[in-house]
């Protein structure tokens, strides 16, 4: 495993949209090298044949009765959202210029 | 007013307030008396402001003859559990200001069984660590040395019980969070099944890991909440059915004795990270259950070696994805000097997310980016295929596996916060449980150094809490009576 470079952990900084500074960048480095470092071990285990798992306890395809059912009433769901406009959440401009 | 201490069996205070011998009211004015009197260990975020009249309405319900499994029991909640009436921050700054719209079965069967909410407590922002230090808002002190840590992420859950301020508290483990504080700080934490618990209500860490459980000064209060917080909900699709019977830990049922117990003592968690007096100790007292009927055996469980290694991938990546929603729009901080859409995103999860929270997203996203799946997220998953059939094995052979929970008792305060692979070495011997989806009971049997306590935990075959219970009780009991039978 190569360092990992500053111009690779502004790429996934990117690509995880969190903004950090240069300072930010070049600390934030040095950290995820040492972290990334330890779990390389795992490219050791041998693995071949083995089936990977993402869930432990075997249930399968959980389906319900599809009937309508009553949803959270508007003026609840939007009232955490730090802008609003008419009932609708409001952002900040999608384009430049 | 008469004065309670709420460190007694709840068994005990559900029946006085059955009979009217105590009101739920008072239960809870004495819960918020401790409070006040143990402020200065900062287990708590915030109080419940409607405690009092929710105890009230306990009280009412009471005296129309309601009988309610959990009467008047004063609780604390982890601050990633929604609740209504408080603010829900999973102690970071991005949730600061965030009220929940709705709460999830947890809380609600806890309320519908006559448990009055006391409080929300403190913890690692959005679970991530194990000192309660990567909290936001400060650290909790260690209720038996407040120079230290109670361990984390449920750390002021495991000191709010600790130092007597509500009956029971309930947080959420998802590589060990219940297990290595209740070890540190000298109480009984149960993580279940994955599922037993329905997750709805509870802010996402990692979804294949997050369970829900309680901490307790005893097995047999675990027990009592468990059977009240236990089984599916339509909400959650993840979740299961609970066995049938009660996780009640009745005292005609309760065995003394571990008659015919096979128990495996996991060798990888005796290695070099352990702490001699922690190690010694332990050995010391898994030895004495042999006088007790138990069979004690040393067990090799090799991939736990290579579990911290794996969690550290597969949780980060899935922190990566539950993380995404924290978006600057629909919920929590907002940067308000963003002039577009995309800097909302950039600008809000920088100023919202805490360092470690950052490192955990940056890992999740770097391990799952193209090119880096296969080699990182991928592999880890089949570790934890090859983790699961090497407990299956072990299960095979042994009733229960056994081990420590953390590797040493609580630490000083400050001592590890600036290394984050020091910190994520906390989670050594709890990793491995999460990843295969088994319950496991931490439950302290001895001190260490000045005082310092720590768990033994004790791990069982999924969905099988109850006799999981029993058999804590009994070591429970040998641990009271010192080892000796």
């Amino acid at each position: 495993m190569s360092k990992l470079s500053a111009a690779e952990v502004q790429r996934i900084s990117k690509l995880a949209h969190i903004g950090l500074s240069e300072a930010e960048v070049a600390h934030m480095a040095g950290e995820l090298e040492v972290i990334v470092s330890f779990v390389e071990q795992l490219q050791a285990v041998n693995v071949d044949g083995v089936e990977p798992t993402d869930q432990v306890t075997g249930l399968v395809d959980v389906m319900r009765e599809d009937v309508v059912a009553p949803s959270m009433d508007r003026t609840l769901a939007l009232s955490n959202a730090p802008a609003q406009l008419s009932g609708y959440i409001k952002v900040k401009r999608v384009l430049n210029g | 007013m008469a004065k309670f201490t709420l460190s007694g069996p709840i068994a005990d205070l559900v029946e006085q307030v059955t009979s009217g011998q105590v009101s739920a009211t008072q239960l809870v004015q004495t819960a918020l008396d401790r409070i006040a009197e143990t402020e200065d260990y900062h287990a708590i975020l915030e109080l419940n402001r409607y405690a009092l009249a929710d105890a009230q309405a306990v009280d009412a319900r009471v005296a129309a003859g309601e009988k309610l499994p959990l009467a008047g029991i004063p609780f604390a909640a982890k601050d990633n559990f929604l609740t209504l009436g408080t603010h829900t921050t999973a102690a970071s700054h991005i949730l600061e200001t965030f009220t929940a719209p709705y709460e999830g079965p947890a809380i609600a069967r806890l309320k519908a069984a006559g448990a009055v909410l006391v409080a929300k407590t403190n913890q690692d922002a959005f679970g991530h660590g194990g000192s309660t230090e990567n909290s936001d808002f400060g650290p909790t002190k260690n209720a038996h040395d407040p120079s230290r840590v109670p361990g984390g992420s449920s750390g002021g859950s495991t000191t709010a019980v600790a130092l007597g301020q509500v009956c029971f508290a309930i947080g959420t483990d998802t590589g060990g969070s219940i297990r290595q504080p209740s070890s540190l700080s000298g109480v009984v934490g149960l993580k279940v099944t994955y599922g037993l618990v329905p997750r709805t209500g509870v802010i996402a860490m990692a979804s294949s890991t997050d369970t829900i459980g309680p901490m307790t000064n005893s097995v047999a209060d675990a027990g009592m909440v468990l059977d009240v917080l236990a089984g599916r909900d339509a909400s959650d699709a993840t979740s299961i059915e609970r066995n049938a019977g009660s996780y009640r830990i009745e005292a005609d049922t309760l065995a003394d004795d571990l008659d015919g117990v096979k128990i495996g003592l996991i060798k990888e968690y005796l290695g070099e990270g352990l702490d001699a007096e922690v190690k010694a100790k332990l050995l010391a007292f898994v030895d004495s259950l042999k006088s007790r009927g138990a069979t004690v055996e040393t067990v090799s469980i090799p991939a736990t070696e290579r579990a911290l290694a794996a969690y550290y991938i597969l949780v980060p990546a899935e922190i990566s994805s539950n993380l995404a929603r924290y978006d600057g729009i629909r919920y929590g901080h907002s940067a308000a000097a963003a002039a577009n859409l995309e800097e909302t995103y950039f600008m809000s999860r920088d100023q919202g997310f805490g360092a470690e929270a950052k490192r955990r997203i940056m890992i999740g996203t770097y391990v799952l980016s193209s090119g880096y799946y296969d080699a990182y997220y991928k592999r880890a998953q089949k570790v934890r295929t090859k983790l699961v059939e090497e407990f299956d094995d072990a299960f095979a052979k042994y009733d229960y596996l056994v081990g420590p929970a953390a590797p040493t008792a609580a630490f000083p305060l400050g001592s590890k916060s600036g290394d984050p692979l020091a910190m994520y070495l906390e989670d050594v011997m709890t990793v491995a449980v999460s990843l295969v989806g088994a319950p496991a009971v931490v439950v302290p049997f001895a001190s260490v150094g000045d005082g310092l306590p720590v768990g033994l935990q004790i791990i069982g075959r999924q969905k099988l809490e109850g006799a999981l219970l029993q058999v804590a009780a009994a070591v429970e009991l040998a641990a009271a009576a010192g080892g000796q039978k």
